[in-house]
């Protein structure tokens, strides 16, 4: 078969699988509720300013601590913002948190993990001892130590959090690509003399998407629980910027009078969290071949 | 393979990690914006202390000496002193450790009981409501964030209820009544994160198990059902899921940080976020340093534990 022969049955391939992948997601109702919510908090994150009915930062002391109603939904918290506002733009920091660290950690290591698995030799142990180190802290650790250092913000929780998951990536793509590289058309494709990048990029590459999807999906969930938290901490988004994290944070102190600042964030922190997990779970039924 | 060469090759395996988990933890101070030694004495830090931290700390030499000296202190067990309290890092460490692993224990056991029986009632009821509940619950364990479910059960058991306190740590050889109403919702927070994980864990090593041919066999020669499950499958379906709890400690330490900080319990956690909030920086490098110290020497555990339980190996 020529290259380009090599290329086709490649590609048919890859497009006959696409769709039936697609398919078999689908057909999981839980896959299609963890998606449908997911999109939700998105489509309500990105419409902020359309569906908040008040100034998330505006603060109003003769409505301070109001029990929810139908002036405030979800009631107000210590300097009298509504919290319903709040959650609605607090959904931003904790979507960017959930995408932001992931593409960090996708775009840096994936070219690590194609390079480790694809060289071999003192290259991909130098990478897979670092990656060793890097797990044997503890992510949250990691995040917290990093984000103290960098500086209290919200990009550098987020970075914080992105190299946090680096190592997790960098194994996956390495022992997919290693697993890849094993299969026949790679052999084929070597004899017919691709070059190493080209093979890399063009044949192992779309090969490991399956893998590093179901992954994101998982992290992004990892990561909004972490960016909660360091915003929880003060490390992350400051005020008077909402985050979820944070309205707990000032939440704690009024556990007594004013218990809806408390449940409500955690609901929705429960909530998108939850969908990405299923969804990662469905991803998972529905890409591993082992499942048929 | 022998236990004593199968030991001597992870830990030869290790020396290059814990090479690396020190110069990333060295490294650390590394990020701090700015001049580390202004940076440690405070923005408006006297310049003579400035310079006699900067002497201290080796601040003045180059990157590689300031690490050689840093490593040679750390191997003789010396990480420094707490800039707030003028007390040794490892002192502090060694007050702090165990309240957290006391933590850690009675978390674990939660996540045990609570795990093992529904990962095995899911498998043996596999496609029934009772796997559906089992597997929504593990999940739910697993997507909770610790910190408000900690918040939760304060607003309900110590607020509403009044049944146990809000905070606070006593130590067990002081008040062992008292220690287990403090740790007891602590330890379920930390607890129903790992649960999650360890009953997904059985229930997929219950199903391999059950479908294997000596399951079968034991079917067939008409053994009871129920020793069929707890004696036959149970048994080397734990194998796995025992090693795994060793490195789920790691996700205990995490959880540990923000738990500790809601409940405040002085423990190792605390220490970290007390640690970040000071400025504290050879207090957080020596956390750090610990949590991967602690996470290796648990890997090197569930190893030796999978070897132990594992024959196959052994014959290799």
């Amino acid at each position: 078969m020529s290259q380009a022969g090599v290329a086709l049955a490649l590609a048919a391939a890859v497009e006959t699988r696409r769709p039936s992948a697609l398919r078999r997601l689908l057909r999981r109702p839980l896959a299609v509720v963890g998606l449908a919510v997911v999109a939700a908090f998105v489509a309500v994150a990105v419409a902020a300013p359309l569906v908040a009915p008040y100034d998330p930062i505006k603060t109003n002391f003769v409505a301070v601590r109001k029990a929810p109603s139908d002036a405030y939904r979800l009631g107000t918290d210590e300097v009298g913002r509504d919290v319903l506002s709040r959650l609605i733009w607090g959904a931003r920091a904790s979507l960017l948190a959930g995408v932001i660290p992931v593409t960090l950690a996708l775009v840096v290591s994936v070219p690590l993990g194609l390079l480790s698995g694809c060289a071999g030799g003192w290259l991909d142990g130098l990478i897979m001892r670092i990656t060793d180190a890097m797990l044997a802290i503890p992510f949250l650790i990691v995040a917290i130590a990093l984000a103290a250092f960098l500086g209290p913000s919200l990009v550098n929780a987020m970075i914080a959090i992105g190299i946090a998951a680096l190592p997790t990536f960098v194994r996956l793509a390495r022992g997919s690509a290693l697993a890849v590289t094993t299969e026949e058309y790679i052999e084929s494709a070597r004899s017919l003399g691709c070059s190493r990048v080209r093979i890399a990029v063009r044949h192992v590459l779309p090969n490991i998407v399956p893998p590093l999807l179901i992954q994101s999906s998982l992290t992004a969930a990892a990561a909004i629980i972490a960016e909660a938290s360091l915003s929880f901490l003060g490390l992350g988004q400051q005020p008077p910027a909402p985050s979820w994290g944070s309205m707990l944070n000032a939440a704690q102190r009024y556990l007594v009078q004013a218990p809806w600042m408390a449940i409500y964030p955690g609901l929705m922190i429960f909530g998108i969290v939850m969908s990405l997990n299923v969804l990662g779970d469905a991803l998972r039924d529905a890409l591993d071949p082992r499942q048929g | 393979m022998s236990l004593g060469l199968y030991v001597a090759r992870r830990v030869a395996v290790l020396v290059p990690t814990l090479f690396f988990v020190s110069v990333l933890i060295f490294s650390l101070q590394k990020l701090l914006p700015g001049d580390a030694a202004i940076a440690l004495a405070g923005e408006e830090g006297d310049p003579a202390v400035v310079a006699a931290i900067r002497a201290k700390y080796h601040l003045d030499r180059p990157v590689v000496a300031q690490y050689g000296i840093w490593v040679g202190r750390v191997l003789r067990g010396d990480l420094g002193e707490s800039l707030r309290n003028k007390i040794p890092v490892t002192e502090l460490l060694a007050s702090k450790l165990p309240v957290t692993i006391e933590l850690a224990l009675c978390s674990m056991l939660i996540a045990l009981v609570l795990g093992i029986p529904t990962g095995v009632l899911s498998a043996v009821r596999k496609g029934t409501a009772v796997d559906v509940a089992a597997n929504a619950l593990a999940l739910s364990g697993l997507s909770v964030p610790h910190f408000w479910l900690g918040i939760m059960l304060i607003l309900l058991f110590a607020v509403r209820l009044g049944w146990l306190p809000a905070s606070g740590y006593v130590p067990p050889w002081e008040d062992l009544r008292r220690n287990l109403t403090t740790i007891v919702l602590p330890s379920i927070v930390l607890g129903t994160g790992v649960a999650g994980v360890m009953m997904r864990h059985t229930r997929s090593a219950m199903l391999q198990v059950l479908s294997a041919d000596y399951v079968r066999t034991a079917r067939a020669k008409s053994v009871p059902e129920r020793l069929v499950v707890l004696k036959h499958a149970l048994r080397n379906a734990l194998i796995p899921v025992i090693t795994l709890g060793a490195l789920e400690f790691g996700r205990l330490l995490s959880g540990a940080v923000l738990t500790e900080q809601i409940f405040a319990i002085p423990g190792f956690g605390k220490m970290l976020v007390d640690g970040v909030f000071n400025r504290d920086y050879a207090v957080v490098q020596g956390v750090v340093l610990v949590s991967a110290a602690l996470y290796v020497l648990l890997n090197l555990l569930a190893d030796i534990l999978y070897f132990l339980t594992n024959p196959r190996l052994r014959g290799a």
